[in-house]
This record gives structure tokens, sequence and C-alpha cells, in this order.
């Protein structure tokens, strides 16, 4: 089919997109329900594994909806005009993913139909509770902001509004770190080091998924990116995903450093079968090395390049999340220092994990919903980067 | 006017001998049993505690466990989703040494990591200490189970049938040992503690930790006993003799 052929016919392929989409999202429903009815009995997890590969789908969006954000902040923060031109798209994608990660998580309550209940009734020590503000008041903040970007009129305040958004967003990663830093007994978790490692790890998983949607973005529409703004986002890109290598180094041996966690990191890095190969496999060959090469091998680096790390770079931070939340909870709780524990609960042993099709729906329906979402704001409202704008406002010193 | 009328104060004072009859029993078999009126809120003047002592737990008997699953209608299924709110747990010292056994429950913690990550406030401590599951408004994140030091909650996978009355229980939500509050508030002690009691064990005992006068504070007093995990500082309810 040639562009021509395909420009004709655009508004038939928009609405083929919307209807896949729309079956994803369904689809995810409908395991929800299927779930709710049943119950958990239906899934792979147990009283051992209570959070399994829907969390995963889950804190991936919502991590990767506040680093989604980091564009738009680079270029009212920062001032830099070729992300000023993504700004709007980058809100879009925040909110998108947001709704769609929120949507996993509430659909995966064991009482989904009491979320009026999660609304009403605040424990304010439970990490939770501060999250359900954070996350509403993210939708919040950055309505407001995509208003201050879209409306000429309000223009002027999308600085301040940008760094509150900015500020917001990064106290919302720390919150979702910070779950899983609080649970003290845990070997896997009660680090300091996570809040700052969900950080990093939200910057590049983040814009790794800004980078997938700006070239489908360009590619639906014909255009190329600037070979500028791909040179600075690729580089960008680069950085992001050599920290979130440094920091996971850090925290696996910072782990290992002391005798009552060697064990554990033992398992989850070498012995315990499924996450070791998900980890070095998964995340650090094809989710870390291989999009570094693609970025930066000097024969490399081309849109196309650039589309593969951004892909690869998300493939591996599902199997990272896959080995920090299942394998973590696979790994016994040590209750008895000292003893070899067993028992018909499960104590002292490793606990085994089949994700079945349900959560994987619920999941898939998740994602569904953020795609669903970015594209009808992107057909209904002008979200998609202009550069001819850019263009223009760098010819007359405007644009920041 | 002279006319009193005998006849209805005849009627009045009949009605007050058998309203007295009626209610006479009653009152004094709760003065018998000595159980906290419904009315009067738990007090922390009380904290409900339990010693187990693993010297004295026999490694096949598995009587609390049973004890457990037919006083709060527990299934008894031993699968990974099953609700299990006792187990019996084999301990064998790596330095080597006979194996031991001990039952494990909720701690009943006085600084319940559950209570703190709970997002509804669903997961309370009682004033006398007993912590436990509001199921009305758990909205089973499972935050809690996360949590636990102890891995002693079960959420409910499955949808659950013949229930007791006095505990209830739904698909959904999560759920640990009460410490049989049922029983506790009716003077009577948790269903575990009486199993192994039956069983000539005698390896749970079961009191007040806030009176010193009590045959637990007394035994705290006098042998060494730990905690689980004491390097939590969570300050448990349960605590353990002989490990």
């Amino acid at each position: 089919m040639t562009r021509a052929e395909f420009t004709r016919r655009e508004s038939r392929w928009f609405w083929a997109l919307l209807l896949l989409l729309g079956l994803v999202a369904l689809t995810g429903f409908a395991a929800a329900h299927y779930m709710e009815e049943q119950g958990h009995i239906v899934t792979g997890m147990n009283n051992r594994i209570v959070w399994g590969l829907p969390h995963v789908f889950a804190i991936f969006m919502i991590v990767a909806a506040s680093g989604a954000l980091n564009v738009a902040s680079i270029g009212s923060v920062f001032g830099k005009p070729e992300y000023k031109a993504r700004a709007p798209l980058s809100g879009l994608l925040c909110i998108a993913l947001l709704a769609g990660g929120l949507a996993v998580l509430m659909l995966d309550l064991g009482r989904p139909e009491r979320i009026v209940v999660a609304a009403t009734h605040y424990n304010f020590t439970s990490v939770f509770a501060w999250n359900v503000f954070l996350y509403s008041g993210m939708f919040a903040i950055v309505a407001v902001y995509l208003w201050t970007l879209m409306e000429r009129r309000m223009n002027v305040h999308s600085g301040r509004v940008g760094l509150a958004a900015f500020v917001w967003r990064i106290v919302l990663t720390t919150g979702t770190g910070a779950i899983f830093a609080f649970l003290v007994a845990r070997q896997a978790y009660g680090s300091a080091l996570l809040p700052p490692l969900f950080i990093v790890m939200s910057f590049a998983w983040g814009l790794a998924f800004f980078l997938v949607i700006q070239s489908a973005v360009y590619a639906w529409n014909g255009g190329t990116l600037p070979p500028d703004v791909l040179r600075r986002m690729r580089n960008l890109l680069g950085l992001f995903i050599a920290s979130v290598l440094y920091m996971t180094a850090v925290q696996h041996l910072t782990n290992a450093y002391f005798a009552r966690q060697v064990a554990f990191e033992q398992f989850i890095l070498f012995t315990g079968g499924i996450y070791p190969v998900l980890f070095w496999v998964g995340y650090v060959a094809a989710g870390s090395v291989a999009p570094l090469i693609l970025l930066y091998h000097p024969r490399l680096g081309g849109a196309a390049a650039v589309l593969a790390a951004s892909l690869l770079t998300i493939a591996g931070a599902f199997a990272l999340l896959y080995v920090f939340i299942i394998g973590g909870q696979a790994w016994p709780l040590e209750i008895f220092p000292g003893y070899s524990a067993s028992s018909s609960f499960g104590d002292g042993q490793i606990t085994a994990y089949a994700p079945r099709l349900p959560e994987l729906l619920l999941g898939m329906g998740g994602i569904g919903v953020a795609l669903l979402i970015i594209v009808i704001g992107l057909r209904v409202l002008p979200f998609a980067p202009d550069d001819g704008l850019i263009a223009a406002g760098a010819a007359t010193g405007g644009g920041a | 006017m002279s006319g009193i009328d005998h006849a209805r104060r005849q009627i009045l004072a009949w009605g007050a001998a058998m309203a007295g009859v009626t209610l006479a029993p009653g009152v004094t078999l709760f003065q018998l049993a000595q159980g906290r009126p419904p009315a009067e809120p738990a007090s922390k003047a009380v904290r409900w505690g339990m010693l187990v002592d693993a010297n004295r737990c026999a490694s096949d008997c598995d009587a609390c466990v049973t004890a457990c699953d037919k006083e709060n209608g527990l299934s008894g299924a031993r699968t990974p989703t099953s609700a299990q709110w006792i187990r019996k747990v084999t301990l064998t010292d790596l330095r080597g040494g006979p194996a031991k056994s001990a039952p494990v429950m909720c701690q009943h913690c006085a600084e319940p990591p559950c209570v703190d990550v709970c997002p509804t406030g669903a997961s309370f401590k009682r004033a006398d200490g007993i912590v436990l599951v509001d199921r009305h408004t758990c909205i089973g994140c499972r935050y809690c189970v996360m949590a636990c030091p102890y891995q002693a909650r079960s959420f409910v996978h499955e949808p659950v049938t013949d229930q007791k009355p006095e505990v209830p229980r739904g698909k959904g939500c999560v759920e640990s040992c009460t410490l049989c509050v049922h029983r506790i508030d009716r003077d009577r002690i948790p269903a575990c503690v009486e199993a192994c009691a039956a069983t000539g064990h005698k390896a749970i005992l079961f009191g007040n930790l806030n009176d010193p006068a009590s045959e637990i504070s007394q035994r705290i007093a006098q042998f060494p006993t730990t905690a689980l995990r004491p390097d939590l500082r969570l300050d448990p309810s349960v605590r353990y003799q002989g490990l």
C-alpha cells in the first residue's frame, strides 16, 4: 500500500485500531470480572505470592507514567524547546499510563467493588493511602499542566505548573518505591535505595514508552523525527538505561554485603531458576546492554535503532519487575533465624508461581486502556509533536 | 379516693416477679461467666497473650490446628491458596540437635506492621491487644500479607461456605487468627489453647500479660522466653519458650 492510499483510508485504519484496543481493554475487564466471581483461585497467586503478574503490569505503567512526563518537564522546567514541542504528548502519556496502571491495580483487588471504601477510609500511616492522594493529585496537576500548555492564554503559567508537576511526579515515584521500601521483614525489599531506584527506572521506562509512541505517531503521519531531536532523545535514553543498571547493581551489591542477605542474593541472581534467567538475559542483556549498543554503536543509532532500543528497554523493565516483585516474594520469610523450618504453609520453602491467563489478560487490558486513551487523545486534540512551531519559535527567539 | 385498685397492683407485682424470674438466670450466668458486657469496649487494662512452649509441643500433634479450623469454619485444606490461621512449624537447629515443633499464628504485635500499611484502616488493633481485620472495610489489596513478618495472614481465594455465625469470612478479604475473640469476650480461652490442654501437652498458655499475677506473666518472668523476630521490635503478644 502506498502512502497516498494509506492517507485515503486513514480514517478506516483509525477505527480498526480503536476497535482492536477496545477489544484488548474489554477482554481485560472480562478477565477481572471472572477473577472477581471465582476468586483469585483462578490466578497463579497464592498466600505466599500475593502480588502477581497484574502488579508487574500495574507498577510498570505507574512508574512509566511519571517518567513519561519528564519530556514535558525538560521543556518547561529546564527550558529546552525541542522538548517543549513534545510536552502535550508527554502529559497525555502520563495520564494514559497512570489510568491503565491504576485500572489494573484496582481490578486486581480482592473486593474491587469496595473502591468507594478506599476513597472514603484513610489510614495515614499507610503508603497506599498516601498514594491514593498522590495518584489522584497527579491526574489533576497534569490536567492543569496540559491546559496551560495547550491554551495560548494560559501559556504564561506553564513554567510554574510544570515545576509543580515535576516535583509531584518525583514524590509520586518515591511513594511507589516506598510501598516496597517499608516492608521491613522481607529480604528482597525494605531498602532505602528503592525510592531513588524507582525514580531512575521511571526516567528510563517513561522515556522509552514515549519514544515508542512518538515513533508510531510519526510513522502514522508519514513524518520523520528531526535528526537533532532524535540524537538528543537517544542520548538521554542511553543515560537513563545506564543509570538504572548502575542503581540496580548498587542495590544488589549492598544487599550481598550483609551476611544475612547472601542466600537471598544467590537465589535471585544465580540459583533461583526463572528469576536469574529473567534478570541476566531479560533485564541485563536484552533490556539494558542491547539497547545501549543500539543507541551508541557508531553504525547504529538511527530512528529504527532507537525504536528497537526503546522496545527492548520496556521488555527489560517487565523482566526486572517480575524478578523484583514475584522473585522477591518467592523467597521465604526468615521467621526463625538459626533454624531450618518447614510447615504446611510453605515455611522455609521457595514458593512456586505460574501466571495464569486471567491475570495476563487483566494486565494486557491495562495496556489497552492506556493506548486507547492515547489514540483517542491524539485524534481529538493537538497532542502530536509540532516541529513546525518549534522552528518558528526558535527563529523568533521564543519557544522556551 | 379510697378505692385503691388492688387488682391492678397485683398485676404489676406479678409482672415484676415474672420479669425477675426471666432475667435473673441470665444475670446470674453472666456474673458467673464474668464476660464483658457487649456494650462495654475492650479495655487497655488487659493485654491478651500466649506463651508457646516448644519443649512441650509434640511434633506429631496438630490438635491446635484442627481445633482452629473447626472453631472458625476453615476448610482444613493445606494448599498454598487455603486459609491457615495457625500452622505447625517443624524446626531443625542448623547447628544440630533434635527437631522442635511449634505452632505459629498471628503474633498480635503491639506495633503491628499490618495495621500500619492497611490503606483503609481495616486492619486494626483492639485496646486489649488483639489484632483483627474489619471484613467490611478490607478491600483485598494484600499489602498486610506483604508486611506481616510472620506470614500469619491468609487471603480468601475462593467463595466460602458453611461459615460460623460468630466468625464471618468472605472471598476477596484477608484474614488471620483472631485469638478467638468471640470466645475471649465470653470469658472462654482460644480453641487452640483448649485443644492443646485436652491432649495433655499444655504447650500453649493463654492469659493477661498486663496482670503480673497471671500464670503467663509469672512464667515469662521466671523462664527465658523470646518473641519471633525480636530484632524487628514489634512486641508480639505471643511468646515462645524453648526456642
